[in-house]
């Protein structure tokens, strides 16, 4: 476009670009460095700057044979096993009855986005106390069927699905909304033609909409990994990494090293190797991609 | 064949209303138990509509000692307010760079933003920390704003929108004498009303719900937000369901209202970026 005189144009330009472009060069593209820089220091900001020191890779070392180091990198692998496809399912299946027509539709819609405007600290308190050993609406429920609930935060065993099925309640809606956009892309009538082919809906769906919405799943996919691998918050609200560390997870040792003993220097090695594996995993993805995802033509 | 539909049609409505039964029924026990008194919490058989309701949980977390509600909650509107207004302006005015004027650099600039899109959050958290600490900005809100000025996601979608104004037109006005700036809010702001509401609407939701930056930066109890309170309550009073549930209604209320008054926009968001709530 043409745009005046240039020197009117060169004060304008750095006007609209300033505020972003600080925040993007002192927030994101210097803590890389300083990050990497820090991981090899050992760093207390409480103390006095001529007590930091340079270390080289032993925090890395630290962390490699610290033993609890291969747990939280299991909870959080057992985490994503039972969240990803519990959560893609569950929003597959209300896309696919949202994009149905039917009356009071957008009712329904609400009813099942609310969980996600509402904040994880709500929701954790929420679940903590339908998921109440005692009293819990949850284990009073299955006591109806004849069924004794564990006391599911306080349970070893119980406390990462119940995690997970208060992070999937929390989810759902969320993701059935960009399926159902994807949905709605597809072409009407490709159904028609299977239709007149004599399909079924199982190879309907099987056929036809699961290779159409595969990029969308892979994306999600894709997303949900990165996140995934970083949970914190839910687990922080709700179990505060126990019982007896059985939720603990990478970020929740970050940040305990972090801001509670101020061991920054190696609370940023850790991040690094959680910022590794997450790379690696999406290389992976990546990889595998063209496996199952169906791009048109 | 018309009996089948029918049944299909029964089907289909019995299986999406239990779907939003699963959705709805914790915020009604959330309710519910907020609306009880203490012993009524534990009765048994339970009380799915509270036999005597009582405001003891909301008359008791308004007058806590050590966690301010009140204080939290305009907190809250502060600092989601600006978090919605100034990330937005400032995504606005990178994306009209990007869309409108030539300069050299400008692939370069325009990638680098969408790359820290993929820098994991737990790398640049501490690092920022430091530098905020440094600059003698923990427990302000200006270190919430500033890592929130450069919204990558936000300049990307804006962009997308301001490259669609007409070249002609803005170029009319620059002949007519308007300035750059006059261009960019009086001609492109207004041009953009649906985007910049999509947005502003998930900035101010994430703002509202935003826990982990601010439980970092803020150790301040008075410059507490609601959710940092609500964490508190949830661990000073931990059998205190009745308190716990009363706080969270109050938490969740006001950002309902926002997503009932805006839900169109929530969708149309999601259905064009795919933004994060």
């Amino acid at each position: 476009m043409y745009i005046g005189a240039s020197r009117q144009k060169r004060v304008a330009l750095v006007v609209f670009l300033a505020p972003a472009v600080f925040s993007l060069i002192l927030f994101y593209l210097v803590p890389i460095f300083s990050s990497l820089v820090l991981s090899l220091l050992e760093y207390d900001p409480l103390k006095p700057t001529s007590e930091i020191s340079f270390v080289g890779l032993r925090n890395f070392i630290e962390y490699f044979k610290y033993k609890d180091m291969r747990n939280q990198y299991l909870h959080v692998l057992y985490y994503l096993v039972l969240y990803i496809p519990l959560v893609l399912a569950t929003s597959m299946t209300e896309a696919m009855l949202l994009n149905r027509s039917f009356t009071a539709k957008a009712a329904y819609k609400v009813m099942l986005y609310l969980p996600v405007v509402s904040s994880w600290v709500a929701v954790a308190l929420i679940w903590r106390w339908l998921l109440h050993g005692e009293y819990g609406i949850i284990n009073i429920m299955l006591r109806a069927v004849g069924i004794h609930g564990p006391s599911w935060l306080n349970n070893k065993q119980w406390a990462m699905p119940a995690v997970v099925l208060a992070a999937v309640w929390k989810d759902t809606g969320y993701y059935t909304l960009i399926v159902l956009a994807a949905l709605k892309q597809i072409d009407i009538n490709y159904y028609e033609a299977a239709r007149i082919d004599g399909a079924s809906p199982f190879k309907q769906f099987r056929f036809i909409t699961l290779p159409l919405v595969s990029p969308t799943m892979f994306l999600l996919l894709v997303i949900n990994v990165i996140a995934g691998f970083q949970v914190f918050e839910s687990i922080y609200v709700m179990t505060e990494g126990g019982p007896a560390g059985a939720t603990r997870v990478p970020v929740e040792q970050i940040y305990r090293n972090a801001f509670t003993y101020y061991k920054m220097g190696y609370a940023s090695a850790i991040a690094w190797v959680l910022g590794a594996v997450i790379i690696v995993a999406t290389i992976f993805q990546f990889q595998l991609e063209k496996l199952w995802v169906r791009y048109e033509s | 064949m018309k009996a089948n539909r029918i049944v299909l049609r029964i089907v289909l409505y019995l299986f999406i209303s239990f779907l939003a039964l699963l959705s709805l029924l914790p915020f009604f026990w959330m309710v519910s138990t907020s609306l009880k008194a203490r012993e009524a919490i534990y009765a048994i058989p339970i009380q799915w509509i509270p036999k005597e309701p009582s405001l003891e949980a909301y008359r008791a977390i308004f007058h806590l000692t050590n966690i301010d509600f009140v204080r939290g909650f305009i907190n809250s509107v502060f600092v989601s307010v600006l978090l919605t207004l100034l990330p937005l302006l400032s995504s606005a005015m990178a994306a009209f760079a990007f869309a409108k004027i030539e300069f050299r650099g400008k692939r370069v600039l325009f990638s680098t933003f969408l790359l820290t899109m993929m820098i994991p959050g737990t790398i640049t958290m501490i690092p920022n920390f430091i530098t905020l600490r440094l600059l003698g900005l923990l427990n302000t809100y200006t270190a919430l704003v500033l890592p929130a000025l450069s919204s990558s996601m936000g300049i990307f979608l804006m962009r997308q929108h301001f490259i669609k104004i007409q070249d002609e037109y803005l170029e009319a006005a620059i002949m007519d004498g308007a300035s750059l700036y006059r261009l960019f809010f009086t001609i492109v702001l207004p041009l953009a009303k649906p985007v910049l509401f999509t947005m502003g609407l998930f900035n101010f939701m994430g703002a509202w719900n935003n826990f982990l930056w601010p439980l970092i930066i803020l150790t301040q109890r008075k410059k507490w937000t609601l959710q940092l309170g609500l964490a508190n309550l949830g661990s000073n009073f931990y059998n205190y369901q009745h308190y716990q549930m009363a706080g969270a209604l109050i938490s969740i209320i006001p950002i309902i209202i926002v997503y009932l008054i805006s839900q169109r926009y929530v969708e149309q968001g999601l259905s064009t970026g795919g933004l994060k709530a």
